[in-house]
């Protein structure tokens, strides 16, 4: 188990190592000159030279590399070539926006798919389950923002009852701060749970056809109890898989949901930045994406560990 | 045999009828056992064996029905048609089942310990999860498991299949149930272990716990049950105490059997002999007697479905039985 942990927490070092190398890289033969943008058309060369030696730009590319990883490693997110104000501050607050709304997304998502997914198996053969998996189906086919613009419409335009977007930070306002969370939590996992149900579905149905159900059963277990009490951790191994993969897709839905609604988080950080030539930002939040990412997929192979014994043994 | 206590059935199978939408699978088997006894049920494989076991237990799989009447001493009520909460309060407590598969038969995922407790929780036998676990490990003793502290916590995987088969028995036994139901426990194990299985089987079952074993290996129906029933296509064709029909069988299909599994008589070209032909799959089985079609002693008469001759608990349904006195005519 150690030895699986290391390895896998070695194998986390070396991938964002070599993430770090290029995503840097990536920006680096962009076309378009950061100081060119910072200073428009119209600087004269000495300006722009002064300006390159002030960001850092005059000098080789290995050194501009390490000075960046050093500086992420200190948590110095270095400065906004548009600005001139440190990128660490606004980066770490719009991050926690962020994970907020994919948090919730993600609650919204295991909150359809579960009892969903395991209804839809357990009636496989009736027309209940059928309904669920055709509604789970038309789901899939929905993209995130179409859903976040109908729910817009209805429940804050029509109804009134929901913020159409905008932020309040839950130490400001608790409330407002659910309620503006609903919505875009939403959009975001009515699609991730459709795919989801579909993903829970397979997997219960799977594990119900188990000898070790029969074996429940044959203990004097109702099949319901059964089911959760052998079926649903057998299960959750392929499902978690699926959490993880989806994260990435809840990241990127994120950047659009975050437009839609107003809100300042990563996503809307992101585009602002890209929109604005502003490289070193675009550097700095794939970067944090690309980080969270490969943590959550750690986090799952951990939890594969916890979930299946087997597993905890083999190298 | 030779236990001389009164005879009281704790299972009593009548006219039980399997079926699917369009296929009859289990057909008109009436059965019996009493406590204390060990009841073979033997056949090839498709003859129903399984089937029959399932539906006593009301676990057949889904699409799949049973009519008839299926009683358990004690319980007021029929088992077929009960609700599953009715089922379930008796599963596990009243009647068990240790089935084929040791491999796949537990939860990968929960230690062995846990999954013996489970069942003596369910049923509220015991007060709380200590003094469950506490006799799991007993339980687990007494299935001879070496170091029982040790294997109760480990988790299925650890185990050898043998191992996990006594497991799976020591769930069987937490409750000291009256019935003890067996499908084909020993088949996946080699040949040793398969011999300690069947020891602490017919120690588990020395008392009032009735057995009914279900296998197609008749040695060890020999050395372990007191009476047999041999089922064919869906049907009970032959049954009574071991020793009369392994001895003097009166159903072709027995004698076949019998021939087959004597190991040291071979046909004329020095092959050793087997029953003509191969069962026919589910619904396939001719109209009349289901064996007519593999028998060599069928002729018109076996058009007719036979009626069952002699008593319930020694008796065959056959037109032509072969003599008491052995071999054919």
């Amino acid at each position: 188990m150690l030895f699986q942990l290391t390895r896998r927490l070695l194998i986390l070092l070396a991938s964002l190592a070599v993430a770090s190398v290029l995503v840097f890289g990536f920006m680096a033969v962009l076309p378009g000159d950061p100081a060119q943008v910072a200073l428009g058309v119209n600087a004269t060369p000495e300006l722009l030279a002064r300006t390159r030696h002030e960001f850092g730009l005059d000098r080789p590319l290995v050194v501009r590399y390490l000075d960046w990883i050093g500086g992420l490693l200190t948590g110095d997110f270095g400065r906004s070539y548009v600005t001139g104000e440190r990128i660490g501050p606004s980066l770490v607050d719009r991050y926690g926006v962020t994970l907020w709304l994919v948090g919730a997304g993600m609650l919204v998502a295991v909150l359809i798919a579960v009892p969903a997914g395991v209804l839809a198996a357990v009636r496989h053969r009736r027309i209940s389950g059928a309904v669920i998996s055709g509604l789970s189906q038309l789901g899939v086919a929905v993209p995130g923002f179409l859903a976040g613009i109908v729910l817009v419409q209805v429940f804050a335009v029509s109804l009134g009852l929901v913020p159409s977007g905008g932020w309040t930070p839950p130490v400001v306002d608790p409330v407002e701060f659910l309620l503006g969370l609903i919505l875009p939590a939403l959009s975001l996992g009515l699609v991730q749970g459709a795919v989801l149900t579909r993903y829970v579905r397979s997997a219960v149905l799977d594990v119900l056809r188990e000898d070790y159900i029969r074996t429940a059963r044959a203990k004097g277990l109702t099949p319901f109890r059964a089911l959760l009490r052998h079926g649903l951790r057998n299960a959750a191994v392929p499902v978690v898989t699926v959490l993880g993969l989806q994260l990435t897709t809840l990241l990127v839905g994120a950047v659009v949901v975050e437009r839609v609604f107003v809100i300042p988080g990563l996503g809307s950080l992101l585009l602002d930045a890209v929109g604005n030539r502003d490289l070193l930002v675009v550097q700095d939040v794939v970067m944090v994406l690309v980080l969270t990412v490969l943590l959550v997929n750690f986090l799952v192979d951990v939890l594969y560990a916890v979930l299946n014994p087997r597993l905890r043994q083999v190298g | 045999m030779s236990r001389s206590e009164p005879r009281s059935p704790v299972l009593t199978v009548t006219g039980l009828t399997v079926s699917t939408v369009d296929t009859e699978l289990v057909r008109d088997v009436s059965l019996r056992v009493d406590r204390g006894e060990r009841v073979g049920l033997i056949g090839e494989s498709g003859s129903g064996k399984s089937l029959t076991a399932s539906a006593v237990l009301g676990l057949l799989p889904e699409g799949v029905r049973a009519t008839g009447s299926v009683r358990l001493a004690g319980v007021d009520h029929d088992l077929l048609g009960a609700s599953e909460r009715a089922l379930a309060a008796l599963r596990g407590r009243r009647m068990t089942l240790v089935f084929q598969e040791p491999m796949t038969a537990l939860n990968p995922a929960m230690r062995v310990v846990d999954q013996v407790a489970e069942v003596m929780l369910v049923h509220r036998t015991r007060p709380d999860r200590r003094s469950a676990r506490a006799a799991a490990v007993e339980l687990l003793d007494r299935v001879r498991l070496p170091d029982p502290a040790d294997t109760a916590r480990a988790y299925p995987h650890q185990l050898s299949g043998g191992q996990r088969q006594r497991v799976v028995l020591a769930i069987a036994l937490a409750n000291d149930p009256d019935l003890l139901i067996c499908d084909e426990p020993t088949t996946a194990l080699d040949v040793t272990v398969q011999a300690r299985m069947l020891e602490l089987i017919r120690a588990a079952t020395a008392r009032s716990t009735g057995l009914l074993f279900i296998t197609h290996d008749l040695a060890v129906v020999a050395s372990l049950c007191d009476r047999v029933l041999v089922m064919y296509g869906g049907r009970l064709v032959e049954s009574g105490p071991v020793h009369q029909v392994f001895t003097a069988p009166r159903h072709p299909y027995t004698r076949g059997l019998l021939a087959a599994s004597d190991l040291t008589a071979t046909d004329e070209r020095g092959r050793l002999r087997t029953i003509p032909g191969s069962v026919p799959g589910a619904g396939q089985f001719p109209a009349g007697c289901v064996f007519r079609t593999r028998c060599d002693r069928a002729d018109q008469a076996c058009g007719q479905l036979p009626d069952w001759r002699g008593t319930p608990e020694h008796g065959h349904a056959c037109w032509h039985p072969t003599h008491p006195g052995g071999g054919a005519p």
